[in-house]
């Protein structure tokens, strides 16, 4: 972020306009002990050395393409066509704000549409909204609509949801009348015998994930149907490549289908943005959080965009308003929205296939060393978890790997107790068979 | 402004009209012209159980929504299911086909907090001030 700061004219210029004498008396308004907090840094240096020292802080970063990486748990690395950068960062998109002059901002406007109109597509469900801030709170908006849909209070959500999901969804219910209950999982996958046992009349929703956190394939359908049973909504929380294989959402009658968008065109840069695709049902139209794009046609008969439904948003229903979110991840829709359109259905499904076959090879490589074994005998898409003999410990794997340019699995121990000798294994497009045989042969020398 | 003799009144614009086992519930004319177009009516569940003055349905214009509030308490026996093809009854026969739904009363008294159409219409007058 190259820019070049203010001159001293520039800032008196400034001052001037606004009518006040000196920077000081601009900010009087702030109390005095917050006003200039004292920064901890030297004194100045010369131009080059600041830029030599920032350098090699930065030279001390792994980026992803300098690793074979195993790492997904949740961010799953995938390639980026240049032209997803060369479309998103024209200046048109210079604002990625969602529109509050919305119907001066046709272009932005029919992105959105678009991109609902591709997502809809994708998880085969009838409504998307415009986006939200992450897969983590629209699966939270998505309990907290079936909650008022429903009227009742209790969510089963099961402990194979990833862990962040879970959080998430218990910090927005903190304040809410509701009892949330985790339903325990039997080799890798949701109990299904658990769920039958927890259902009753005033369950408001059940939420699962496809595939799962150990990137095993949860039985969406029956526990669709079991949901449906007793009167609650079921709400599928999926991974949008597995989409090009798996059935998706609308498929199996999830009312709420919610994911992590960002493996559509957007890099799992340090921990975020990340991009929340949230849809439901015809139905439950009326009860979507957040932004709304339409089509319709102006008085010329011309086709227009505009933001619709807006008596569901908080500026105009007030307390009663379905959700506090009023805005979307508009650049990053965008670049799902280029993403998408980009690859097509059968470039989704080639995406998907490869992602398939890849992890299932590396997989049976991995499992092939006679210390290592699949954790759960399940089948899955681009994940799985390995359990290590316990004369290995998985430290010692990650230092191993680490020095072969490798990065090992995420060791599941912190998330689940139970399984101190597993990690989760993750191989998406971005790998090539001679990487997978690398990492493999450099684990094998470790005993 | 149309304010029938045979019905009761609330203060947030709901109308009631006493039939034999159960009271009908809709919006008075005031309120749908203050509302103007109405595009969603969404009702509530028939066997639920209301409290007076509890927010059991809502109406939908194109800027606003409204929440409409049960007149007494009691048990919801039906809902005006044509509203949901066709809301703009709310509009256009707002004391007839327009009605939202009906409750079995299961206090009595509570009719005597209602409004009469003289008291109702002095309301809107007062308002209107």
């Amino acid at each position: 972020m190259d820019y070049a700061p203010n001159t001293e004219a520039q800032l008196e210029d400034m001052l001037r306009v606004i009518g006040v004498d000196s920077f000081e008396e601009l900010i009087e308004a702030v109390p005095e002990a917050i006003r200039q907090p004292a920064l901890d840094l030297p004194d100045g240096e010369a131009e080059a050395a600041v830029i030599s020292h920032f350098e090699a802080l930065a030279a001390r970063n792994r980026p992803l393409s300098a690793t074979t990486s195993f790492l997904g748990a949740g961010a799953y690395h995938h390639l980026i066509p240049t032209v997803v950068d060369a479309l998103a960062s024209r200046g048109e998109w210079l604002t990625p704000y969602t529109p509050y002059q919305a119907e001066a901002s046709q272009g932005t406007l029919q992105v959105i549409y678009e991109f609902q109109t591709m997502i809809c597509e994708l998880m085969q469900m009838e409504v998307s909204n415009a986006s939200m801030y992450d897969g983590a709170s629209a699966a939270a908006e998505a309990v907290v609509l079936a909650m008022r849909a429903t009227g009742r209070n209790r969510v089963l959500v099961s402990e194979t949801v990833h862990p962040h999901v879970r959080q998430v969804i218990a910090t927005y219910l903190s304040g809410a009348q509701a009892v949330l209950q985790d339903i325990p999982s039997v080799n890798g996958v949701t109990d299904l015998e658990a769920l039958g046992k927890a259902m009753r009349e005033d369950v408001a929703g059940v939420v699962l994930q496809q595939p799962n956190v150990f990137g095993a394939l949860e039985p969406m359908a029956q526990a669709s149907a079991l949901t449906h049973r007793f009167g609650g909504l079921f709400i599928a929380s999926v991974y949008p490549v597995s989409l090009g294989l798996l059935q998706p959402p609308g498929a199996y009658g999830a009312d709420i289908a919610v994911a992590e968008g960002r493996c559509l065109g957007s890099p799992i840069a340090y921990g975020g943005p990340g991009l929340g695709l949230f849809t439901t049902t015809n139905a439950l139209l009326r009860r979507v959080p957040g932004r709304l794009a339409g089509c319709t046609v102006d008085q010329d008969g011309k086709r227009g965009f505009t933001l619709t439904l807006q008596t569901r948003e908080q500026h105009i229903r007030r307390e009663k308003a379905t959700s506090n979110i009023c805005t979307n991840e508009g650049w990053l829709a965008l670049r799902a929205a280029i993403y998408l359109s980009l690859l097509g259905p059968e470039g989704m499904k080639d995406l998907a296939a490869q992602n398939f076959d890849k992890a299932h090879y590396a997989a049976a490589q991995l499992s092939g060393i006679p210390w290592v074994k699949p954790t759960f005998d399940q089948p899955f898409f681009n994940e799985f978890a390995l359990t290590f003999d316990s004369s290995v410990s998985l430290e010692a794997v990650q230092r191993r790997l680490s020095a072969a340019g490798v990065t090992a699995g995420y060791p599941l121990a912190g998330w689940y107790p139970s399984l101190p000798q597993s990690s989760l294994w993750c191989v998406t497009e971005t790998l090539s068979r001679e990487a997978i045989d690398r990492a493999v042969s450099a684990l094998r020398s470790l005993a | 402004m149309k304010i029938p003799a045979e019905l009761l009144y609330t203060k947030s614009h709901e109308w009631v009209r006493r039939e034999s086992a159960e009271v009908l519930v809709g919006i008075t004319e005031h309120a749908q012209q203050e509302l103007r177009d109405v595009v969603f009516a969404e009702l509530p569940a028939v066997g639920r159980v209301v409290a007076q003055g509890e927010a059991v349905a809502v109406v939908e214009s194109v800027k606003a929504a409204f929440d409409i509030y049960a007149p007494v308490s009691g048990r919801i026996t039906r809902a005006n299911v044509a509203l949901t093809k066709t809301p703009q009854l709310i509009n256009q026969d707002c004391y007839g086909a327009g009605w939202m739904f009906a409750i079995n009363p299961s206090v009595t008294d509570e009719f005597a907090a209602l409004l009469s159409p003289s008291d109702y219409g002095k309301q809107l007058e007062t308002q209107a001030h």
